[in-house]
């Protein structure tokens, strides 16, 4: 048995969720970034593109680009293709407005960088109003070829 | 947050529900921020011109569209006149070149009952992601609450305004309210340099000024950079190549440039008396990545259609336009498309340039942008623009190939169908 590896950091409010969590290193884009009809990254330069962060838990280190950020991530939430919780590590406004208008768990200012700790396909519960994030069961290694 | 007595009062519901509402959502945001307060504005540029998919998505009227897509609140209410000064940015359609945008009837009636909405409710219908070009020229110090990350980062560097860059739901509600979070770029702190990207290179047309920014955005983030080396006096034109690359390839939102910008006359005053955290050079190399990272998605040279105006033109980059094709036609089978704002197009009119780009098969639109509108012509495989923004962004929005170079190299490629640029 392995400890549980949990990070702790400031909740902003949505719940609490467990979901498959996708994890870049690169800032995201939302506008130009993400198709709000089907939740695809669409920047051709990012190394999720082509992915989906449709149910996901999306776990980034900042948000860039255009100011349409919010506009894309509240435009998914309608077409239900938004993401199952954020987790991230740069405070800005096109984030702080996305969380307001996202509906879902999100955790920011972790006592670990989450973009480090967590693996794209670990199972992850994201508790968005204590601020805790626990790594509940860790994607295959070998599978990952992490 | 502290709330003052106004705010206390809209957020009980004593200026209604729709305001009640706005300010609902400018705490929750304020809060998520860290925003200790919010501060008064008068000067606030949304986006509430409805495209097709938030109308279906929202529903109802426009009162409930407004509120589910601009405020985020289930509606229900009426929307009363806007309370700050407010403009309309860039939106999805021209209302007069929409059959070339391929809008249907119906979608353009729904997007004019839109427009004249906002108009109903006091919001200026500038339709432009360049404000600061046709008459929104906010003042040193001025708060605003912005929308557009290009025009963001014109007006807090280049004319010392205070914005951070809002969304659309922030905008609404500072426009219902005449209130925005104090945070960010509101604060004088936070507005000095901590990066120092010293220029070694030469940087004098748009295409040099759209590679630094490209280049700067990529390696100072959310940072503020600082740029020393520039030997050339930068124009409006430069500069808004300039901001809207390092906008879009980061998330820049203030810069210096000593001696040029607004708040900073020597490096000393840029970087606030500290030592940068980060020093970079931008020297040949650092400017053929750019180039190179610009045109990563294109490899065919038979071009399709020639994108210039983004972030919308000036009136001066249309006559250039006019002038680089001279007596010339764009090629059959390629299309050239200039956007510029409703009031510059209509300059551009009474100046002879209108009728010039039409006798060249040229389109001169206003209003939108092939992005924001997610519009090419039919069949369009391979663009090509002199806009460092613009190519990072339609390739991914369209999924096209996209080139980019500068104002000639685009011309040449409307007048021969065939891309032929270099660096």
């Amino acid at each position: 048995m392995t400890t549980a590896t949990v990070l702790q950091g400031r909740g902003l409010g949505g719940g609490v969720c467990e979901g498959e969590a996708l994890v870049t290193r690169e800032a995201i884009a939302g506008w130009g970034g993400i198709d709000s009809r089907t939740g695809t990254v669409i920047e051709s330069r990012h190394e999720l593109a082509g992915q989906s962060i449709a149910g996901k838990v999306l776990v980034f280190p900042a948000a860039k680009g255009s100011s349409g950020w919010s506009g894309i991530f509240h435009l998914a939430r309608l077409e239900g293709v938004g993401p199952k919780a954020m987790v991230f590590n740069v405070m800005n406004t096109k984030i702080a407005l996305a969380v307001v208008v996202s509906h879902v768990p999100c955790v920011t200012a972790l006592d670990q960088d989450p973009v480090e700790v967590i693996r794209t396909g670990d199972l992850v519960r994201v508790d968005g109003d204590r601020g805790v994030i626990e790594v509940l069961k860790r994607k295959d290694v070998n599978a990952s070829g992490i | 947050m502290i709330l003052a007595d106004d705010e206390r009062r809209m957020l009980g519901g004593g200026d209604g529900p729709a305001v009640q509402a706005a300010m609902e959502l400018l705490v929750k945001y304020g809060e998520v921020l860290g925003a200790e307060r919010l501060i008064d504005t008068d000067n606030v540029c949304g986006a509430n011109i409805f495209n097709a998919q938030q109308r279906k998505l929202a529903g109802g009227s426009l009162d409930d569209v407004f509120a589910q897509i601009s405020l985020d609140s289930p509606g229900g209410f009426e929307i009363p006149r806007v309370r700050a000064h407010s403009c309309q940015l860039i939106g999805p359609m021209d209302t007069l070149e929409w059959q070339v945008q391929g809008v249907p009837r119906e979608t353009r009636d729904a997007i004019l009952d839109s427009e004249s909405y906002s108009a109903r409710h006091g919001i200026h219908l500038m339709n432009t992601c360049t404000p600061y070009q046709v008459g929104n020229v906010p003042t040193r110090g001025e708060h605003c609450a912005w929308m557009e990350s290009s025009a963001v980062i014109y007006v807090n560097s280049v004319l010392g305004a205070m914005t951070n860059v809002e969304g659309r739901e922030s905008a609404a509600a500072a426009m219902l309210t005449g209130k925005i979070p104090y945070w960010g770029y509101h604060l004088p702190e936070n507005r000095h340099a901590t990066v120092h990207v010293e220029v070694t290179v030469d940087v004098t047309t748009n295409r040099d000024w759209g590679l630094l920014g490209y280049a700067v955005g990529k390696v100072a983030g959310e940072t503020v950079p600082v740029l020393t080396g520039i030997a050339d006096t930068p124009n409006l034109v430069k500069l808004k190549h300039f901001g809207a690359a390092a906008a879009t390839s980061g998330g820049v939102e203030m810069y210096h440039i000593p001696g040029v910008t607004a708040e900073a006359q020597t490096l000393e005053q840029a970087l606030g008396g500290n030592r940068p955290a980060l020093t970079v050079k931008y020297g040949p190399a650092e400017r053929e990545a750019a180039y190179a990272r610009l045109n990563t998605t294109a490899a065919d040279t038979a071009v399709d259609l020639v994108m210039i105006g983004c972030p919308h033109a000036s009136l001066d980059q249309i006559r250039d336009v006019c002038d680089l094709l001279g007596e010339r036609t764009v090629a059959p089978g390629t299309e050239l498309w200039l956007f510029t704002p409703r009031g510059i197009r209509l300059l551009a009119e009474r100046s002879g340039y209108g009728d010039r780009l039409r006798a060249a098969g040229a389109v001169l639109m206003s209003d939108t942008c092939p992005a924001m509108g997610r519009f090419v012509p039919d069949g369009t495989r391979v663009i090509v623009t002199d806009s460092a923004k613009q190519a990072h962004y339609l390739p991914a929005i369209m999924g096209v190939q996209g080139w980019f170079g500068d104002t000639g190299e685009c011309v040449d490629a409307a007048v021969t169908g065939r891309w032929e640029g270099n660096l």
